[in-house]
């Protein structure tokens, strides 16, 4: 089944010169263990395919339950040169909660946060 | 066991202060850090001093202290604040003549040396190539373009000035945290080598240098954020922090916001890029360690952070001027409100083509519908949507030209599509800024550094 990352997880990000930076924070280790294995590096890059032209870096925090993510060259340059109407790159966040993942229907039964709130 | 209980000021120019009062009056803070500089408002403050040579410093330090400190100074609070921007002795200055005219006492220091736009060739020339962080590319292809290079400072100069009897600390440039780790290290005594504790003071500075973010504000979560109690009363962070540096973070009681696992941690991340190797100019720090432990009630342990030695490089970050932007928001009304917008895009640009605007690059986005989320937004309806804004952009090299994008929109309100309305009207261009980190041997910045007091009776 298809599972929207937002009922899993939650996200802040940031900037800093042309990075935009992205905390994915699992709600639960349950949740983190799919998205550690689902929300590849990869994945992430053809997530922002439309914005970051460089690299993406992926470093996993087991200890918060946390994904961090760096997106190179993914401000235009930068916060002061972007013309993007969100040229701090305050957004990308939620555009990655927007990511559909793969998840098998039992696994997703057995998620707390997709337990509590049954559909 | 002793401890210290260090609040959060601003997290940047044009933040509200009156949350800071809660901090002080029922939050028991011995210290506010105040973060009033993002990686450019140097550029803003550049652009005040041109105009008025006293004013690189920003313009909120003097009523935000004239209305805390009266709350502050019974209760032997003490500040450490970045505003003095471009010019921190102009800023002393300012802050000095304001509590003179008050009646009020203070010891105001004032740290410097962190400047270096005017040092660019003797840098240079001393061996530093000030390469491109990230492209490696040469300096010299800005170099006439600076508007403001400065270098980040660690907490060194704040914990001598706190030493020396400070009680109000103007800084230009430091490392964000160092607000918040030079109190710490004064206090306690820690050593400059004592890379635990020092890991530990930089991630409370970290947790606390953006305000309400530590606290609930911004709590990028679905559903989630409507949970957080009265932001209208947001408190703002308070760590208490003891010898071993080990931290809990909470709030003043009676405020609004929330702190726990789930808020701490978001702000913990933000604009942190490898978190095992988070730089800052006295210390490296590991966050794969760190525990944070939900405690309730408002309140989350900090411990575990792991440390290595200071770089021998600090960074600097410079600012240039890199052409102007232009730009224009008009509205259409239903039917056929998003093939209108983009009719009416069409006619710009046909405009602007036959009337010869040179332009470098344009960005088209529809605010409402697709600005943010870009191919992620959903447009399943674009083609019955009750209304639409368009946004034109562009970025061009010659400010007369960003100054008159908005003269291409009017004429499309008689002559154009129909049911057309809210124009923004012609808006001024605007000046575009290229950000260029780049590193520097610390001695040859630190050499310069200097701390200086002032006592005003």
């Amino acid at each position: 089944m298809r599972l929207l990352l937002a009922r899993i997880a939650h996200a802040r990000s940031g900037d800093k010169a042309d990075r935009a930076d992205i905390g994915l924070f699992a709600y639960d280790a349950p949740s983190y263990a799919v998205i550690e294995r689902e929300v590849t590096a990869e994945r992430v890059a053809a997530h922002f395919a439309w914005l970051a032209d460089g690299p993406v870096e992926r470093y996993p925090l087991d200890n918060l339950l946390a994904l961090k993510f760096v997106l190179n060259r993914a401000l235009q340059g930068g916060a002061a040169r972007s013309l993007r109407s969100d040229n701090l790159g305050k957004t990308i966040g939620a555009a990655l909660l927007r990511m559909q993942i793969d998840i098998d229907p039992m696994e997703a039964a057995s998620l707390p946060r997709l337990k509590t709130r049954a559909g | 066991m002793k401890t210290v209980r260090i609040g959060a000021g601003l997290g940047f120019y044009g933040d509200s202060w009156l949350p800071v009062r809660a901090s002080i009056e029922r939050g028991g803070v011995q210290y506010i850090g105040s973060d009033h500089l993002a990686e450019l408002t140097l550029a803003i403050l550049q652009k005040d001093r041109a105009r008025n040579p006293g004013a690189g410093f920003t313009r909120d330090l003097v009523p935000m202290l004239s209305a805390l400190w009266p709350l502050a100074q019974p209760r032997g609070v003490r500040f450490v604040l970045n505003a003095g921007g471009l010019d921190p002795l102009a800023a002393r200055a300012a802050l000095a003549a304001a509590f003179a005219a008050n009646g009020w006492s203070a010891r105001i220091a004032a740290v410097t040396g962190d400047d270096v736009i005017d040092r660019i060739d003797e840098l240079r020339a001393a061996g530093e190539p000030l390469a491109h962080l990230d492209t490696g590319a040469d300096i010299a292809a800005v170099r006439s373009r600076l508007v403001f290079a400065n270098a980040y400072l660690g907490a060194r100069p704040i914990a001598h000035a706190l030493a020396q009897g400070a009680d109000i600390v103007l800084t230009g440039r430091v490392a964000d945290a160092a607000l918040f780790l030079g109190p710490l290290v004064h206090e306690f005594g820690w050593a400059w080598d004592d890379w635990q504790r020092l890991a530990q003071g930089l991630t409370v500075g970290h947790l606390l240098e953006c305000s309400g973010q530590a606290t609930g504000g911004n709590f990028g979560a679905a559903g989630a954020w409507a949970q957080i109690p009265d932001l209208g009363h947001i408190g703002y962070p308070i760590a208490e922090v003891s010898e071993d540096g080990s931290a809990v973070i909470t709030k003043a009681p009676g405020t609004g916001g929330r702190v726990d696992f789930d808020t701490v941690r978001q702000q913990l991340l933000y604009e942190v890029h490898d978190p095992h190797r988070y730089v800052s100019p006295d210390v490296v720090l590991d966050m794969g360690t760190l525990r944070l432990g939900d405690l309730g009630g408002d309140r989350v342990a900090v411990t575990g952070a792991s440390g290595r030695p200071r770089p021998d490089r600090l960074k600097i970050v410079a600012g240039y001027e890199d052409g102007w932007m232009g730009s224009s928001v008009v509205g259409f009304c239903w039917p056929d409100a998003y093939r209108k917008a983009q009719a009416a895009v069409a006619l710009v640009k046909q405009s602007l083509r036959e009337q010869r605007v040179p332009i470098d690059e344009m960005l088209v986005e529809y605010p409402g519908l697709d600005a943010f989320l870009g191919p992620h937004a959903d447009l399943s309806r674009r083609d019955d949507l009750n209304e639409v804004w368009v946004r034109v952009a562009i970025r061009t090299q010659d400010k007369r030209h960003a100054d008159g994008l908005g003269r291409h929109f009017p004429w499309l309100a008689l002559s154009g599509p129909p049911y057309m309305s809210g124009f923004h009207g012609i808006t001024p261009g605007s000046q575009l800024l290229g950000v260029w980190p780049a590193l520097v041997a610390r001695e040859l910045v630190e050499s310069r550094v200097d701390v200086s007091l002032v006592e005003v009776a």
